[in-house]
């Protein structure tokens, strides 16, 4: 059977630049470039490149270039060419179509229709390069009051929390789902930066305990990897109830991925699939959630705060006033556009909402019932710069989760491929010649510049609002106005329209 | 003496210290130029052996005890004022001696011209070798480890 899907990209060589010297050959994962011996040249076969730009990076000449291919379909504002090309593959393969990383369609990105505040006369800004600046966040229950002795001692006795030096932490990837040296990478980029990052539902490889005190131990519904040593390894403990790329649906790392290491840390057999179920199947109310969140609390003791993720949903308000509820210290809520190792396509693109509408509608929801600080909130879900991190505290968050821009830091570059294995950046892969692509001292380096960065530009926006503490933007939807928003979108996220 | 290591955990095998050595060496030190137009082209002082996913850039190692000084027949093979193993091309007679007697595999001949033989300079006329501060993934280090 012909296959009628047309090649996605062109691979453009300049032979007036090309030395053929097959640093592209080697690089290719997915067999694109070619020697000819026939003429000594080198070529490529179009059809098999997913753009993931490993060639372009690497050829020392800049000789290469990968365009669109420009081939279009009669012009149909209707069956577009991604239309058509989906009923094609699935024409010819009969099977869910897979993919990976969030949700890139075209609905509305609420961060870039909100604007932040300045002080102009009035109020003066603050120089952060003058003045201290506090970004420290402190992630767990806050008690009701305080109380203190005769002689001023406090005597309330106060839940453990997370500390962070920036209000940014390294979201859940599996280590199966990423490679042992991404996974090293988050891990010391956290322990340097003094924040966290969590582990996804993968286990621990025994090479990461040494990072534990700046480690979250994600439990998802398959329990890999988990054991009381796993448990206790960590600062947190996070259940994982959804995830914002597949909400409903449950995870499943083909069996090619669970080599001998993935197999020993998620304690299953080599080679065999690993299955997450959809649901956990001993949670099915908010009073199962609460007896899991009190076992892993009297599993370690009640020494670490427990922390519920869930993807945002339509009802996302009232089920984070449950989880609250239940004895969660930190709720983190992963929007729509959050990214994955491998989902159904459908799913990924049509499920959950935006994370801007979830922050605030749960941060509204939880000070209407005066449990707001019962609970920590954490926004994830597509987070792509700090002017995003800000908009997402001021909405209503204390601190945000980013994976996807910590990915891109290390060298992924969003072909959306991760669901094959083949990830030329050393990623999204488990083949040892694709993992060495990843050397953990730059990952690290330049996981701990990105922050870093993102810090410097988090004070500069505070000290422009007059705010010398992130504590004092927490929620402050005053600092937000809204542009080419609909009143019922302005109510939702709380916020005013610009010139209000 | 400073050195170039291999961490052959991080070497991807590109081949860009192979490239960037040969155009640390060309005339024109342009790359463009020195693969497509200048005749005869350098070769590289290093070399990529490779077993994937195994592999790594080995060159020379500048031996304290250099057999290659030793078993060259003309002075050719000698240890300059920067202690770096070089062979003085002029002296070269091609007999290929130090070839056989180097134990790493460091000495190429330059089958340019079948005359004199080809190695690592640890470029002299750069703060750091060539294939070191090309290496995309830090696979090679140049350091002193005694
Ligand atoms: S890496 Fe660049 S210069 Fe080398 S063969 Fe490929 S396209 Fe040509
Ligand atoms: S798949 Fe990546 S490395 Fe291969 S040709 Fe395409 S862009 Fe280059
Ligand atoms: S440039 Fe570095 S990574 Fe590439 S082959 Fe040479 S030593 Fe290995
Ligand atoms: S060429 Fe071989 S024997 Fe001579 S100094 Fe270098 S490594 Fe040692």
């Amino acid at each position: 059977m012909i296959s009628y899907v047309l090649p996605e990209f062109l691979v453009m060589r300049d032979e007036n630049r090309c030395i053929q010297c097959q640093v592209c050959v080697r690089q290719c994962a997915n067999d694109v470039h070619y020697l000819d011996e026939k003429d000594g040249k080198v070529k490529a076969d179009d059809a098999k490149c997913v753009n993931c730009q490993r060639c372009v990076t690497f050829c020392p000449t800049h000789a290469l270039t990968i365009i669109p291919n420009p081939q279009e379909f009669k012009a149909n504002a209707n069956w577009t060419k991604k239309a058509i090309t989906e009923v094609q593959k699935q024409a010819e393969s009969g099977a869910v179509i897979l993919t990976s990383m969030g949700n890139p369609q075209e609905y509305p990105i609420y961060w870039d229709k909100i604007v932040l505040n300045a002080s102009q006369v009035t109020n003066p800004s603050i120089d952060p390069l003058r003045e201290p600046m506090e970004l420290k966040t402190y992630l767990g229950r806050k008690p009701d009051k305080l109380e203190f002795d005769e002689k001023g001692r406090l005597i309330t006795k106060l839940t453990p929390q997370l500390v962070l030096n920036v209000p940014i932490m390294f979201s859940a990837m599996s280590f199966g789902s990423i490679s042992l040296n991404a996974c090293e990478s988050l891990a010391r980029a956290a322990t340097e930066l003094g924040i966290y990052y969590n582990t996804g539902e993968g286990g621990l490889h025994s090479s990461l305990y040494r990072y534990g005190k700046n480690t979250i131990a994600q439990v998802a519904s398959g329990r890999f990897g988990v054991h009381a040593n796993y448990l206790n390894a960590g600062a947190a403990l996070e259940i994982k109830i959804g995830q914002g790329a597949k909400p409903g649906i449950g995870g499943h790392l083909p069996g090619e991925k669970v080599g001998a290491e993935v197999s020993a840390t998620r304690m299953i057999p080599e080679g065999s699939d690993a299955i997450s179920p959809a649901p956990h199947h001993d949670i099915y109310s908010i009073e199962d959630l609460r007896q899991l969140i009190y076992a892993l609390k009297e599993a370690t003791n009640y020494t670490k705060p427990v922390s519920v993720k869930i993807a945002a949903v339509h009802n996302v308000a009232a089920i984070a006033s449950g989880i609250a509820r239940a004895g969660a210290d930190i709720i983190a809520i992963d929007g729509f556009r959050g990214g994955t190792g491998a989902a159904p396509l459908r799913i990924r693109d049509n499920v959950g909402i935006p994370i801007e509408m979830a922050i605030a509608a749960v941060d509204t929801r939880l000070k209407e019932e005066g449990i707001r600080h019962q609970v920590s909130v954490v926004a994830a879900g597509s987070i792509r710069n700090s002017a995003d991190i800000i908009k997402a505290i001021a909405l209503g968050a204390d601190a945000v989760y980013i994976a996807t821009s910590a990915l891109i830091a290390i060298g992924c570059h969003m072909c959306q491929k991760c669901n094959t294995g083949k990830c030329n950046w050393g990623i999204a892969t488990q083949d040892p010649q694709l993992v060495k692509r990843l050397n953990p001292n730059i990952g690290a380096r330049r996981l701990v510049n990105l922050v870093t960065a993102w810090e410097h530009e988090i004070k500069e926006m505070l000290g422009g609002m007059g705010i010398n503490s992130i504590e004092s933007l927490r929620g402050n939807r005053e600092m937000l106005r809204g542009v080419g928003l609909t009143q019922k979108e302005l109510d939702i996220l709380g916020i005013k329209a610009a010139g209000e | 003496m400073k050195r170039v290591y291999a961490l052959e955990e991080y070497c991807v095998g590109c081949r860009l210290c192979e490239i960037n050595c040969i155009v640390a060496h060309s005339q024109s030190k342009d790359i463009i130029w020195a693969f497509k137009v200048e005749e005869p082209r350098p070769l590289p002082g290093i070399l990529v052996e490779e077993a994937r996913p195994i592999s790594f850039g080995l060159q020379c190692r500048h031996c304290d005890d250099a057999v290659c000084i030793k078993s060259c027949i003309t002075g050719a093979m000698h240890r300059d004022e920067r202690d770096t193993v070089v062979c003085d091309t002029d002296k070269c007679v091609g007999c290929w001696t130090c070839i056989m007697a180097c134990p790493y595999g460091a000495i190429k001949a330059n089958e340019n011209d079948g005359k004199v033989v080809s190695k690592c300079d640890l470029c002299p006329d750069l703060s750091q070798p060539a294939c070191v501060s090309h290496c995309p993934n830090e696979a090679l280090i140049y350091v002193d480890r005694g």
